[in-house]
C-alpha cells in the first residue's frame, strides 16, 4: 500500500473522530443533528475510500447506505420529530462542555494506547482504523451519557454505530450481509425509539427522559 | 452390545417419566400407590442391574456419552466401583422408602405437593452418582437439591417450614456455587469438564488445597459438616417423614460421594495436611452433632442432628484414609476408607429405619415432640421393636451393623502411631477421643429417644389412642431392621464387596474377610484384633434364651402388683416422669457452657403466690450465631445500600455501564 492511500484513509477516519468531538459541544438539538449528518457523510466517504483501496465493490453499497439513510433520511426524520415536539430550543446537556471535552480527549487517548498495545502484529491500516473506531464508539457513549434528551441519546447511539461500521470496513473481508443487518438494525432502532418518543410526548408532554423518573416518583 | 450404564440410565429416565405422570394424575386417589409402586419397581430394577454387574465383573468400568446438554461437551455418564456402591445405597434406600411410602403416603394431606417431586428427587440422586463430567454432575446435583427443596416445602403453610425451605435454598445454592468453583479449578484454563480429563491432569499444591476447601464447603454443606450444618436440622424434619429418611439417609451420602469422587479420584495424590483438615472437621462435627441431638426434644430434629454426627464419623474416617494414603500406607488407608464406606451403608440403613419409625409415630399420634409421647410400646409393639433395633444399631452396640463399622474406624485410628508426621500422630488420637465421646453420647441420645418415646406412660391423650401403622410401613421398617442385623453379623461380606472400590481409589484393599475361619473379620492381623459379629449374636441369643427359659421354668408364676414409689407424690401423674429435657440435663450441665452457651434460670413465684416455680433453659446454636448471623447481617446491610441502584435514571444506568467499560479498557491498557 502506498503512502497516499494510507494517508487519505487515515485522514478520513481521523476526521470522523473530529466530528464526534464536534457532537460533544453542541447544546442545541438541530445543531447536533446537523453534525450527525456530517458524521454520516464522512463515514460514507471513508467507507467509499476503503472500498476503492481494498478493491471491494460491495463496500460502495455500504457507503451508499450510510449516505442515504444516516446522512439524509434519519436526520430529516429527527428534524421533523423535533419540530413536531417543539423542543428545538431546549438546551439539554447534563454535564458542562469543558469536562465533557476533557473526558473525550481522555477516551481517545485510552483507545489509542489500548489498540496500539493489543494489535502490534496487525496490518497498520486496520490497526489505526480500529483505534479510531474505538474512539468513535466511546465518544458516542459519552454523548449518550451526557445528554438528558431522548433524541440526543438516539443520535449518540447512532454515532456509536458509525464507529462499528468504520471498524467493520477497516478489516478486510467483512461480508455485506452483516453490513446490511447493521444498517437496518439502526433504522429499526430509530423507528422504535421514534415511536417511543411519541408515547412519551403523549403522556408527559416532554421527551426529556427525566420526565419518566418524575412519573415514577423518584428524585434524580 | 449396549453398555450397562445405558441400561442404568433408563432408571432415572423412567423415574423422571413417573414424575411427569405424577404431576398429571396427582389429584386422583390411586396416584399415591401408582407413584410409589413405580418408584419401588424402578429402584429394584436398577438394584438388580447393579447387582448383576457386581456379580459378573465388579472392576469393569462402563462409560457412555449422550448428545445432551451443552453442544460441545455432551453428557457423559460412567459406572465404576464407587458409583456402583453408591447406586446400591441410593436405590436400596429408594426402594425401601417407596415401600414405606405406599403406606405412609396415604396419610398425606396434600399428595399433589409430594408425588411429582419424589421420583424426580430419586432420579436426581441416581444421576449424580452416574455423572462423568462436571456439567452433568452439577446439573444433576442442582436438580436433586431443587427436588428435595420442593419436598421440604410440601407443607408450606407452616411458617417454620417456609423458613427451613428458604435457608435450605440459600445453603444449597451456596454449596453448588462452591462446587462450581471447585470444578472450574479442576478444569483448568483449558476448560476440560470431563472427569476423565481431570483425572489425568494433576493440579498444583495450591489448586489442590483450594479444591479441597471448596469441596468441603460444597459437599460439606450438603452433608451437614459443622459449621455448615445449620440448615439440615431445619430442612430434613420439615419434609414428609419418608422424604426426611431419603434426605438424611441417602442424600447426605450422595454428598459424601461427591466429596470422595473429587478428593480421592479426580484430585490425584493428596498432601498429608489435607487429611488433618478433614479429620478435625469430622471430629468436631461428630461431637457437636450428637450434643445438639441430645438437647433436642423433637424426635425428627433429634434424628437430623444425629445424621450430622454420623457424617462427622464418615468424614473423620475419610480424613484418616487421606492421611494414610498421603504417607504411602495403603493397607491402613484401605481400612479407613472401607470403614467410611461401610458406615455410609450402615447409616443409610438405620437412619432411614429411625425416620420411618418417627413417621409411624407421627402418623399414629400426630406428635413429634417427645415430651408429649411415651408408653407407645404398648400401642405400637412392632414399630417400637424395629425402632429399638435402629437405636441399638446407631448407638453402635454389637451385634448390629453400627458397631461393625465404628469398630473398623477405631481400628484405623489405632494405626496412627505408624504415621511419620508428628502433627498427625497427635491429632489422630485426639480425633479418636472425640469419636469415642460422640459414640458414647450417641448411645445416651438413643436411650433417650427410645425411652422417652416408647417407654413409660403416655404423656398426652392422643398417645392413648395410637394404633399400629399399616403393613407396607411395617414391612419397610422390618426389611431395614433385618439389613441392620445382617450387616452386623456378616460384616465380612460387606467388606469384601467394598474391596473393588477401595482397590480402584486407594490402590489396595483390605484382606479377604470371607476366607477367615468362622466368619470373623480381621482388619490387619489375627494377633492385633478380630471381631466376630455372628459369634456375639449367637452368644447373645443363646444366653438370653437360656435366661428366659430358666426364669420362666424355675421362677414363681405368681403375679404380684404393688404400689409404685411416686417420689412422695400421692397422685403419680405422667408429667412426673423423666422427660427428654431432664434426661439430657447432666450432659447439658457438662457441655452446655461452651457448646451451646446454655443458661438455666429458675423463676420462683413470690412468697404466698400459687403458681409453680419454673426452670427455664436457654440453648443457643453457637455456629448459627457466630457464622450465619454476621453474614446475613452484612448481606442485609449491603442490599440496603445497593437498593438505590434500582431507582436510577436511564442516563445514570448508561453512565454506570459506560464507566464500567472504561474501567475494563483501562485495566486492559495498563495490564503489564
Amino acid at each position: 500500500m502506498n503512502g497516499l492511500t494510507f494517508d487519505i484513509a487515515h485522514l478520513l477516519a481521523g476526521s470522523l473522530v473530529l466530528v464526534s468531538f464536534m457532537m460533544l459541544y453542541q447544546d442545541r438539538l438541530f445543531a447536533l443533528i446537523n453534525v450527525f449528518a456530517l458524521h454520516a457523510v464522512v463515514l460514507a466517504l471513508s467507507v467509499a475510500w476503503q472500498a476503492y483501496i481494498q478493491d471491494a465493490h460491495h463496500l460502495y453499497i455500504t457507503a451508499a447506505i450510510a449516505l442515504v439513510f444516516k446522512a439524509i433520511v434519519i436526520p430529516v426524520g429527527l428534524h421533523r420529530i423535533i419540530q413536531r415536539l417543539g423542543i428545538h430550543r431546549d438546551i439539554e446537556t447534563a454535564v458542562g462542555i469543558g469536562p465533557t471535552m476533557l473526558a473525550g480527549i481522555g477516551l481517545v487517548t485510552l483507545s489509542m494506547v489500548l489498540m496500539l498495545r493489543v494489535t502490534p502484529e496487525a496490518d497498520p491500516l486496520a490497526r489505526e482504523d480500529l483505534a479510531f473506531a474505538l474512539s468513535i464508539i466511546l465518544l458516542g457513549l459519552l454523548v449518550m451519557v451526557t445528554r438528558r434528551n431522548a433524541v440526543s441519546q438516539v443520535v449518540g447511539f447512532m454515532s456509536l454505530e458509525n464507529g462499528l461500521v468504520l471498524a467493520a470496513t477497516g478489516a478486510k473481508g467483512m461480508p455485506l450481509v452483516v453490513e446490511i443487518s447493521v444498517a437496518f438494525s439502526i433504522l429499526i432502532a430509530f423507528i422504535v425509539i421514534g415511536v417511543f418518543l411519541f408515547r412519551i410526548r403523549e403522556r408527559f408532554d416532554s421527551v426529556d427522559v427525566g420526565a419518566l423518573d418524575d412519573y415514577r416518583g423518584e428524585r434524580r | 452390545m449396549i453398555s450397562i450404564v445405558a441400561f442404568l440410565l433408563c432408571g432415572p429416565a423412567a423415574l423422571l417419566g413417573t414424575a411427569i405422570l405424577a404431576a398429571a394424575v396427582s389429584r386422583r386417589a390411586s396416584a399415591t400407590s401408582l407413584v410409589y409402586g413405580a418408584a419401588l419397581a424402578i429402584s429394584v430394577a436398577v438394584l438388580a442391574i447393579v447387582a448383576g454387574h457386581l456379580a459378573g465383573n465388579p472392576g469393569e468400568v462402563s462409560a457412555i456419552t449422550l448428545p445432551l446438554g451443552l453442544p460441545w461437551t455432551g453428557a457423559r455418564f460412567r459406572l465404576d466401583g464407587l458409583s456402583a456402591f453408591f447406586l446400591v445405597v441410593v436405590n436400596l434406600g429408594g426402594a425401601v422408602t417407596s415401600l414405606y411410602g405406599l403406606g405412609y403416603g396415604r396419610h398425606e394431606s396434600q399428595p399433589h405437593r409430594v408425588l411429582p417431586f419424589y421420583p424426580a428427587f430419586l432420579a436426581g440422586m441416581n444421576l449424580v452418582v452416574l455423572a462423568n463430567d462436571a456439567f452433568s454432575f452439577l446439573l444433576s446435583w442442582e436438580f436433586m437439591s431443587l427436588a428435595s427443596w420442593a419436598l421440604v416445602m410440601a407443607h408450606h403453610r407452616d411458617e417454620a417450614n417456609r423458613r427451613a425451605g428458604y435457608i435450605y435454598l440459600v445453603m444449597a445454592s451456596f454449596g453448588t456455587l462452591a462446587l462450581l468453583l471447585a470444578f472450574g479449578l479442576l478444569a483448568g484454563p483449558a476448560g476440560t469438564y470431563a472427569f476423565d480429563a481431570m483425572r489425568t491432569a494433576h493440579p498444583g499444591l495450591l489448586t489442590a488445597g483450594a479444591v479441597l476447601a471448596l469441596m468441603l464447603l460444597g459437599a460439606g454443606s450438603k452433608a451437614g459438616l459443622v459449621p455448615l450444618h445449620a440448615w439440615l436440622p431445619l430442612a430434613h424434619p420439615a419434609a414428609p417423614s419418608h422424604v426426611s429418611a431419603l434426605m438424611s439417609g441417602i442424600m447426605t451420602k450422595v454428598a459424601v460421594y461427591g466429596f470422595i469422587r473429587v478428593v480421592f479420584d479426580l484430585l490425584g495424590a493428596p498432601a498429608w495436611w489435607s487429611g488433618v483438615v478433614v479429620l478435625l472437621i469430622g471430629g468436631v462435627t461428630a461431637v457437636l452433632g450428637i450434643l445438639h441431638a441430645l438437647m433436642e426434644k423433637d424426635l425428627k430434629r433429634l434424628l437430623a442432628y444425629s445424621t450430622i454426627e454420623n457424617i462427622g464419623v464418615i468424614f473423620a474416617s475419610l480424613g484418616l484414609a487421606l492421611a494414610f494414603k498421603a504417607n504411602a500406607m495403603p493397607s491402613a488407608a484401605a481400612l479407613a476408607f472401607t470403614a467410611a464406606l461401610f458406615h455410609v451403608l450402615n447409616h443409610s440403613f438405620f437412619k432411614s429405619l429411625l425416620f420411618f419409625g418417627a413417621g409411624a409415630v407421627l402418623t399414629a399420634t400426630g406428635e413429634r415432640d417427645m415430651e408429649k409421647l411415651g408408653g407407645l410400646i404398648h400401642r405400637m409393639p412392632v414399630t417400637s421393636f424395629v425402632f429399638l433395633v435402629g437405636c441399638v444399631s446407631i448407638a453402635a452396640l454389637p451385634p448390629f451393623n453400627g458397631f461393625a463399622s465404628e469398630w473398623l474406624v477405631f481400628q484405623a485410628i489405632l494405626q496412627s502411631p505408624e504415621l511419620p508426621q508428628w502433627g498427625l500422630k497427635v491429632i489422630v488420637p485426639a480425633v479418636g477421643g472425640m469419636l469415642a465421646l460422640a459414640a458414647a453420647l450417641a448411645a445416651a441420645c438413643f436411650v433417650k429417644a427410645f425411652g422417652i418415646t416408647f417407654l413409660g406412660r403416655a404423656r398426652s391423650a392422643v398417645v392413648g389412642q395410637a394404633r399400629e401403622v399399616d403393613r407396607p410401613s411395617l414391612a419397610a421398617m422390618a426389611v431395614l431392621a433385618v439389613f441392620c442385623l445382617l450387616a452386623g453379623i456378616l460384616p465380612g461380606f460387606v467388606i469384601d464387596g467394598l474391596s473393588p472400590v477401595t482397590l480402584s481409589l486407594i490402590g489396595e484393599s483390605m484382606p479377604v474377610q470371607t476366607a477367615q475361619p468362622w466368619l470373623s473379620i480381621v482388619p490387619i492381623a489375627e494377633s492385633r484384633s478380630s471381631y466376630n459379629g455372628l459369634l456375639v449374636f449367637v452368644f447373645i441369643t443363646i444366653s438370653a434364651s437360656l435366661a428366659a427359659f430358666v426364669i420362666h421354668r424355675f421362677a414363681s408364676h405368681a403375679l404380684r402388683r404393688g404400689p409404685a414409689w411416686g417420689c412422695g407424690f400421692a397422685d403419680a401423674v405422667p408429667a412426673a416422669q423423666y422427660t427428654a429435657v431432664s434426661f439430657a440435663q447432666p450432659i447439658r450441665r457438662v457441655f452446655g457452657g461452651f457448646a451451646f452457651r446454655a443458661r438455666e434460670t429458675v423463676e420462683m413465684p413470690a412468697p404466698g403466690a400459687l403458681e409453680p416455680a419454673r426452670l427455664k433453659v436457654d440453648i443457643h446454636d453457637v455456629a448459627w450465631e457466630t457464622f450465619y448471623q454476621p453474614i446475613s447481617g452484612a448481606i442485609d446491610f449491603a442490599t440496603e445500600r445497593l437498593n438505590h441502584l434500582q431507582f436510577l435514571t436511564i442516563r445514570r444506568y448508561l453512565t454506570l455501564v459506560f464507566l464500567y467499560l472504561v474501567i475494563l479498557l483501562l485495566v486492559l491498557a495498563l495490564w503489564p
